[in-house]
């Protein structure tokens, strides 16, 4: 019978691979030895958590545990969207995140460009490790730097009433904050980010600025014609990079620096300063999961979009 | 005749007018960014060695109106610290070696051609940087159920591996000539004294840029000592230095809201900028040793594959 043929040469084949997956193993076995630890890690403190997801669709009861809390289907998810923050939080994440993309980007193409045209190159060194220096520090102590410049007794309180113009109470007035925020994160990441574009300059082949050279192009002309374009693709890569976590926050620059300050919430409440004092202030610890796992779906799914289109539109910038 | 006279000079970098132009507001641009980039840093080292009534008095100054070190001598008595300083050392040195032992293992492991199944394990680490299971569930894991709350390990074992370093170092190896490990195989060497006697000794460029990120990332930890840990002495810098911060903005607030003066409420602001030039001392003093291993490890990784 043809069919029991089939059947006994798929458990056939099985019964192979098994031993080839036991052969495997033991003929290589020192170097799975070496993954174990890696595995054991990645299993509880990434997999686990992942399962721990069905709490974004429970009635979550931290005595009762995922295993035993009732399943609430979607609810979590429609008290989420109807809370009258959710609106706020979802526009103040996406429009900072794009102005830290859009002016972080700026800057750092900037810094490089222009330690591009310098000829010292003690002078580049200097420059450029300056630059990059904010870049190692931790978000708390950038908060803490802040203190001293935007406090009411701060450098720019104390130079604007030199100047005899008005002061500004900067903890008080949430509308300069996105400024504010802005330009803490170039203040930390430009410098390090111009090093990408640095590269990529020194990769562009010196006979192309040859040839512009004896064209007569000059140094601007060949800024603005050569190294800019080249630039575009390093630009567009970066920018795949980041599609996927427009719906993630900067949690590290925003909440060190606002904390619990509700005056500037307005402007500076984002997805997950919400979802973090959800989760210490009130414990809704079901609603809190249904942001994570919403943030994770669209984000997953962002990635896999934005790689298929960028494969289609310029195939070298697709990530896999 | 005389064009090409124009064209030499530019080879030889003399430069038209127009170049000189572009040179000359690419150093101006550079040096005032730069100044801008060092201006928080001198505010803060200046208000630390300023004397408490005259930073009181004249706000905070780039340069001080009266010198005093009185504020770290009161730091370095109270001990906090001190002690801040021995569990950041602590989960920097440990959680260091730990995550480089376990990440140098898995890259070595699949970096290698004959390994069958490497590409599954590639994918079962590279998943991980795609999907997160996010805040709560972590939260639980580690609170409820490993009970690792007010412990130092809450701070080393959750971030052990990071996925991003692993491949890098996974590239690296890659890169170390098969003939090395293969000529030592044929001599009978295990695996084991492959990875110890020739690949790390020959990636030790490669192994120092990883440590230093992952030391740089423990050295920096505020996250989970702000969820884990609430008793003081088990602080790490970072988060005591987030503690200070909310104390200032919540004098703040209050004496705002009160209309009180607010030079009344705060007499201390002298020891937290000198809490935070101690906190940032030692990066800023071996950032000029290392800075090449960052710039290197960020452009090994930016190449794709």
């Amino acid at each position: 019978v043809p069919s029991q043929s089939a059947t006994s040469r798929t458990a056939r084949h099985a019964a192979a691979r098994r031993q080839g997956l036991f052969r495997e193993l033991s003929a290589n076995r020192s170097l799975y030895l070496l993954t174990i630890p890696a595995i054991a890690f990645f299993v509880l403190f990434e997999y686990v958590p992942m399962a721990g997801i069905v709490i974004a669709f429970q009635d979550f009861s931290i005595i009762k545990g995922p295993f035993r809390s009732a399943f609430n289907n979607f609810k979590n998810f429609s008290v989420l969207f109807e809370a009258p923050a959710f609106q706020r939080v979802v526009f103040n994440t996406l429009f900072l995140n794009t102005l830290f993309l859009a002016f972080g980007m700026f800057f750092s193409i900037l810094i490089a460009v222009l330690l591009n045209e310098v000829g010292s190159r003690s002078y580049k060194k200097v420059a450029q490790s300056v630059l990059i220096l904010p870049h190692f520090l931790s978000w708390t102590i950038v908060a803490m730097f802040a203190v001293p410049m935007l406090s009411s007794e701060g450098l720019i309180n104390v130079t604007l009433l030199r100047l005899g113009l008005r002061p500004v109470s900067f903890y008080r007035t949430p509308e300069v904050w996105p400024i504010v925020l802005v330009v803490m994160n170039v203040w930390k990441g430009a410098g390090f980010g111009s090093i990408i574009y640095l590269a990529t300059i020194a990769g562009i082949s010196g006979e192309v600025f040859e040839a512009a050279l004896i064209d007569g192009a000059n140094r601007w002309q060949r800024m603005v014609r050569i190294t800019l374009p080249m630039l575009k693709s390093t630009a567009v890569l970066l920018l795949l990079l980041n599609v996927g976590t427009v719906f993630y926050g900067n949690f590290g620059l925003i909440y060190p620096m606002v904390g619990n300050n509700s005056f500037l919430f307005k402007t500076t409440d984002i997805i997950d300063t919400y979802v973090y004092r959800a989760l210490v202030e009130l414990g809704d610890l079901g609603m809190s999961a249904a942001v994570g796992l919403s943030q994770s779906a669209i984000g997953f799914a962002l990635v896999l979009g934005t790689n298929a289109l960028a494969r289609k539109l310029t195939p070298e910038s697709a990530i896999f | 005749m005389q064009d090409t006279r124009r064209r030499r000079r530019q080879y030889l970098g003399a430069g038209t007018l127009d170049d000189v132009a572009v040179v000359g507001s690419s150093y101006g641009i550079l040096t005032l960014l730069a100044i801008l980039c060092l201006i928080p840093f001198v505010l803060v080292v200046a208000s630390s060695f300023t004397d408490e009534l005259s930073l009181i008095r004249d706000g905070y100054r780039l340069i001080p109106a009266k010198l005093s070190a009185y504020a770290y001598e009161v730091i370095i008595e109270a001990g906090i610290v001190t002690r801040a300083y021995g569990v950041t050392i602590f989960i920097t040195a440990v959680g260091t070696a730990l995550s480089m032992a376990v990440t140098c293992g898995i890259a070595y492991a699949i970096s290698i051609n004959g390994l069958r199944y490497r590409n599954q394990l590639s994918f079962f680490v590279y998943f991980t940087m795609l999907f997160h299971g996010g805040l709560v569930p972590t939260y639980l894991l580690i609170a409820k159920y490993l009970h690792m709350k007010n412990t130092l390990w809450v701070m080393i074992l959750p971030v052990l591996v990071n996925p991003w370093n692993m491949f890098l170092l996974r590239n690296f190896f890659k890169t170390v000539p098969a003939e090395l490990p293969e000529s030592a195989k044929m001599d009978g060497a295990t695996d084991m004294h492959i990875l110890f006697r020739i690949v790390v000794p020959v990636s030790l460029p490669a192994m120092a840029t990883i440590g230093l990120f992952y030391a740089l990332g423990f050295w920096n930890e505020w996250f989970r000592a702000m969820l884990f840990i609430d008793r003081e002495r088990l602080y790490p810098l970072q988060y005591l230095i987030m503690r200070i911060i909310r104390n200032i903005q919540f004098v703040d607030q209050v004496a705002t809201e009160a209309g009180i003066d607010t030079s009344t409420f705060m007499p201390d602001y002298s020891a937290r900028m000198a809490t935070a030039v101690l906190t940032i001392g030692p990066i800023v003093l071996i950032y000029p040793f290392v800075q090449r291993y960052f710039v290197k490890g960020l452009l090994v990784g930016s190449i794709k594959g």
